[in-house]
């Protein structure tokens, strides 16, 4: 099996695995980044959620071939220090019970920021229903992307690295 | 505020001073004081408080956070009596410690109830101690001391000493009798009573929580146990040829069933050098399975029996009056049968376990609610003895009842003793969902009558179901009817002729304590019932309440005599307290609907009232929720009110979706696919309002899930006309 490149939070990574191995067990087992979550390995829960180039995705049906040269973020890197806006409004609401869910809705809603800065509720509901959360605490999210979205300017431009949860 | 992660703990070096024993009560799961059970009394400062030189305070969680917030709600307990800056406070959790901390199992609803007390007075001796050692520096009286964030203060001379200058020699001094100290006057509380946010959020934002699944440990290796997908089943062969010759997966196990104590399925085990190759190697094994007692049990033959069982009288449970013959002599009855399923828990983070079994000793890291059962269970598989096996509580994503069982932790251990290597069993969702222990199922006979004032003069509940007690307990002391009908026959309305009566059906699928137990269960029954009592009364189902709740009375649980009873009184006002916030009688938008239901359990006081729609084809939508609760005095207002909601969502879920069916012995539902979640777009504004109390602390992660349902399927039938009598609701009881 040839290695195969891609980058994780702005660092190139070279892994030498089955090709159709899941992102998600790449990430957790390989690269020891634990923060994206295991709940379903079908694409209904969301607790995987990451990044492709900016774009949120389900990486327990990404088969790790699929991101070769590209760019993946994990909630690892999408701020050094809990300063993404998301991260503190999830902080200010109260957001986590378990907390188990989160790292894949925070990833979910990060990418929606990016496409849509003052989503509305219909938006929020469009973006968000793919990511379970068996504590309920959909309501403080809701309020926690609201808060986000109030706090940051105006509709940042796509590239911007902290918007996309981008590499740095 | 700290950063958690599966740490040890580091005390002071300091002897375990004063054994005396302090007693309190102690809950079982289901929430009922079953026994009264000694808990020891270590030197706080061992135990419960770790203050360095430079005046950082750690304080030690021996219960398990899950979700429900103890990790924030019992450090302030301590924190209050302490008197320490709660923004500058670590959190730490403890090992596994019977000495020092007695039963760590965490269910019931009990942490903060059972803990109130005892939590107290550890505080409020560790502050005494520091005061003393105060006092003794400066060579002046104790009572000239007192303690103020972290620091004692001599009143006269207004000087001071931090904590961190006290503590070495403040844990060598006696401990007092924990009887004795000093308590805080409740009115001088600063920190209990305000909304703290949760201590971990800032890990739970970041990816840096470490759940079960998140241990690493040098030289692990990943398993998957295969598991015959019917109930009791075991191997008959297998076959590892294919999935030893995938490269990396490092060894192919047969594990045994273990059943009293535990109930593990047993099974073939994959184990690799990553969860993909050990899945991928799972796939690969070619196994003959014997199906067991139980391969023709289905959900249709256990509702025959239901149906059977429920036709004859069972076992008297509740019997007030003469509700048989107020029933013979009756002109007109209402009659109905209610049915529920089983249910799953499914924690968003599956079943896992972390075991390290070595020739002298191992070592656990188990996302576990009971981690002295798991600690006993390991020790039992490794052949040591329970003082050589160390159990680290990692946090868990849910726990639901679910983590209250070790069956994850067995399996870890017995992999782990086969292959001599770390191991951390990992269970898929299909694992999770199609082995867990579920929610039971029942089925209710009900029958009452009025009297010609409309008030209801007799009711009469047969319950059947798959009893908890019965899969767990030994057949010599086994009471079928423990965890089954604690909600139904704690009936709180004033009817003059009572009975319920409880049958145990005969089942092999595996079931346990579920978010509220029997609660979800005897609460949709009772307050669906009462609903079609009040329909046939041609009453208003609130008024109607309120009047059958008027009379002061007390009514104790027949299950745990010494569980606190209901207060009427108490239900009356969460009742009332809901209604008024949700402007019960005021006019609603065109085409909805709203109602109430109230319920006990845990000692709580839940009423919720729930607006709903009824759209064409059946579909259900929840608008709005209201809740009050009484739940005595609030320790953290933010997280009992973190905790309705999610009792609600969860409640909601199972109301609207939730059902696991059996066919061929076997749990049909695998995923989220086909056991749906309440996802976004259809979550309910929520509203929850506390009642102002002085009594003792009750429980709070579980009471908010039993009066959801009712609530919802009495508001469905005032949209409607139309009754629901067996949940799921389902779009073709509706049409």
């Amino acid at each position: 099996m040839a290695p195969i490149n891609f980058q994780v939070n702005g660092k190139q990574r070279s892994v030498d695995v089955s090709p159709d191995t899941p992102l998600l067990w790449v990430l957790r087992d390989t690269l020891g980044l634990t923060g994206t979550k295991f709940g379903c390995g079908m694409s209904l829960c969301g607790s995987c959620t990451v990044h492709l180039d900016g774009e949120a995705i389900r990486s327990c049906v990404t088969p790790v071939s699929a991101v070769a040269g590209k760019r993946v973020t994990t909630i690892e890197g999408l701020s050094a220090d809990r300063s993404h806006p998301l991260q503190q409004a999830w902080i200010a609401e109260d957001v986590p019970q378990c907390g188990y869910c989160q790292s894949g809705q925070i990833m979910a809603a990060a990418a929606l920021l990016v496409k849509r800065p003052k989503p509305s509720d219909a938006e929020i509901d469009e973006a968000m229903s793919g990511s379970l959360c068996r504590c309920g605490a959909y309501q403080r999210i809701r309020r926690a992307i609201h808060r986000a979205a109030a706090s940051t300017k105006p509709a940042p431009p796509r590239s911007t690295p902290k918007a996309t949860g981008g590499a740095r | 505020m700290s950063n958690l992660a599966v740490s040890r703990r580091d005390f002071l070096k300091t002897g375990v001073a004063g054994s005396a024993a302090l007693v309190v009560g102690f809950y079982w799961p289901d929430g009922s004081a079953a026994q009264q059970q000694e808990v020891p009394r270590p030197n706080p400062f061992n135990a419960w408080i770790r203050i360095d030189q430079a005046g950082r305070v750690t304080l030690v969680l021996a219960k398990s956070e899950m979700g429900q917030g103890v990790m924030t709600a019992l450090p302030m307990i301590l924190a209050e009596e302490l008197e320490v800056d709660w923004s500058a406070v670590h959190v730490e959790q403890a090992l596994t410690k019977p000495e020092w901390y007695g039963d760590q199992g965490t269910g019931g609803s009990s942490s903060v109830r059972t803990s109130w007390l005892p939590l107290r007075r550890a505080g409020a001796a560790a502050r005494e101690m520091l005061i003393a050692a105060a006092a003794e520096t400066w060579e002046v009286g104790k009572d000239t001391c007192y303690a103020e964030k972290g620091a004692v203060i001599h009143g006269p001379r207004k000087r001071s000493l931090s904590y961190g200058e006290l503590v070495e020699k403040a844990s060598k001094l006696p401990v007092p009798d924990f009887t004795k100290v000093t308590l805080k006057n409740p009115d001088s509380f600063h920190i209990v009573g305000k909304a703290s946010p949760r201590i971990e959020a800032g890990a739970k934002v970041d990816g840096s929580a470490i759940f079960g699944l998140d241990v690493r440990v040098p030289g692990m290796l990943y398993a998957v146990v295969a598991r015959c997908p019917t109930f009791g089943g075991k191997v008959v062969r297998y076959d590892a040829a294919r999935a030893k010759a995938i490269s990396g997966v490092r060894h192919v196990v047969e594990i045994e069933a273990v059943g009293p104590g535990t109930h593990t399925a047993g099974g073939v085990a994959v184990v690799a050098d990553t969860t993909a190759l050990a899945l991928q190697g799972r796939r690969a094994l070619e196994i003959e399975w014997d199906h067991g007692p139980h391969a023709n049990e289905s959900s249709e033959s256990l509702r025959q029996q239901f149906e059977a069982l429920t036709q004859k009288p069972g076992k008297a449970i509740r019997s007030d009056g003469d509700a048989d013959a107020a029933l013979a002599g009756a002109t007109k009855k209402t009659e109905a049968v209610y049915e529920l399923p089983f249910l799953a828990h499914a924690t968003m983070e599956p079943m896992n376990c972390t075991v390290d079994v070595r020739a002298d000793r191992a070592e656990v890291w188990a996302p576990a609610q009971g981690p002295n059962w798991v600690r006993d269970m390991v020790a039992r598989i490794a052949g040591l003895p329970p003082k050589s096996v160390e159990v680290h509580t990692t946090l868990m994503g849910g726990g639901f009842g679910r983590r209250y069982q070790s069956d994850f932790a067995v399996e870890a251990a017995q992999i782990s003793k086969a292959v001599g290597k770390p191991i951390q069993v990992v269970w898929t969702r299909e694992d999770d969902m199609q082995h867990d222990f579920y929610r039971p199922a029942s089925f209710h006979r009900l029958s009452a009558t009025l009297d010609p004032g409309g008030k209801p003069l007799a009711w009469k509940h047969r319950v059947s179901s798959t009893s908890i007690r019965v899969f767990w307990d030994p057949p010599d002391r086994v009471k079928p009817e423990q965890s089954e009908v604690g909600g139904s026959s704690q009936m709180p309305y004033a009817i003059p002729n009572v009975r319920v009566e409880y049958a145990p059906a005969d089942s092999g699928v595996p079931r346990a304590w579920w978010r509220s137990v029997e609660h979800s269960i005897g609460a949709f029954v009772v307050e669906s019932f009462l609903d079609e009592l009040a329909a046939a009364a041609g009453a208003d189902p609130v008024e109607f309440r309120l009047g059958l709740l008027a009379e002061p009375r007390k009514i104790p649980n027949l299950l745990w005599p010494n569980d606190k009873p209901l207060e009427t009184e108490r239900l009356k006002g969460v009742l009332q307290l809901a209604t008024e916030k949700a402007a019960w009688g005021k006019p609603l938008a065109r085409g909805r609907a709203r109602w109430a239901a109230c319920h006990y359990s845990f000692n709580t006081y839940v009423a919720q009232v729930a607006e709903v729609s009824v759209g064409k084809g059946g579909s259900v939508r929840i608008h709005r929720v209201v809740c009050a609760v009484d739940c005595g005095r609030v320790i953290n207002p933010g997280g009992v009110k973190a905790q309705m909601e999610s009792g609600i969502v969860y409640g909601l879920t199972a109301a609207l979706k939730g059902a696991i069916t059996i066919e061929k012995g076997a749990a049909q539902q695998s995923n989220f696919h086909d056991y749906p979640m309440l996802r976004m777009n259809e979550m309910p504004v929520i509203e929850v309002h506390l009642v102002a109390s002085q009594e003792a602390p009750t429980g709070v992660g579980e009471p908010g899930t039993p009066p959801i349902a009712p609530a919802v399927t009495n508001a469905i039938f005032a949209a409607t006309r139309k009754r629901i009598r067996r949940l799921p609701i389902r779009a073709e009881d509706l049409a």
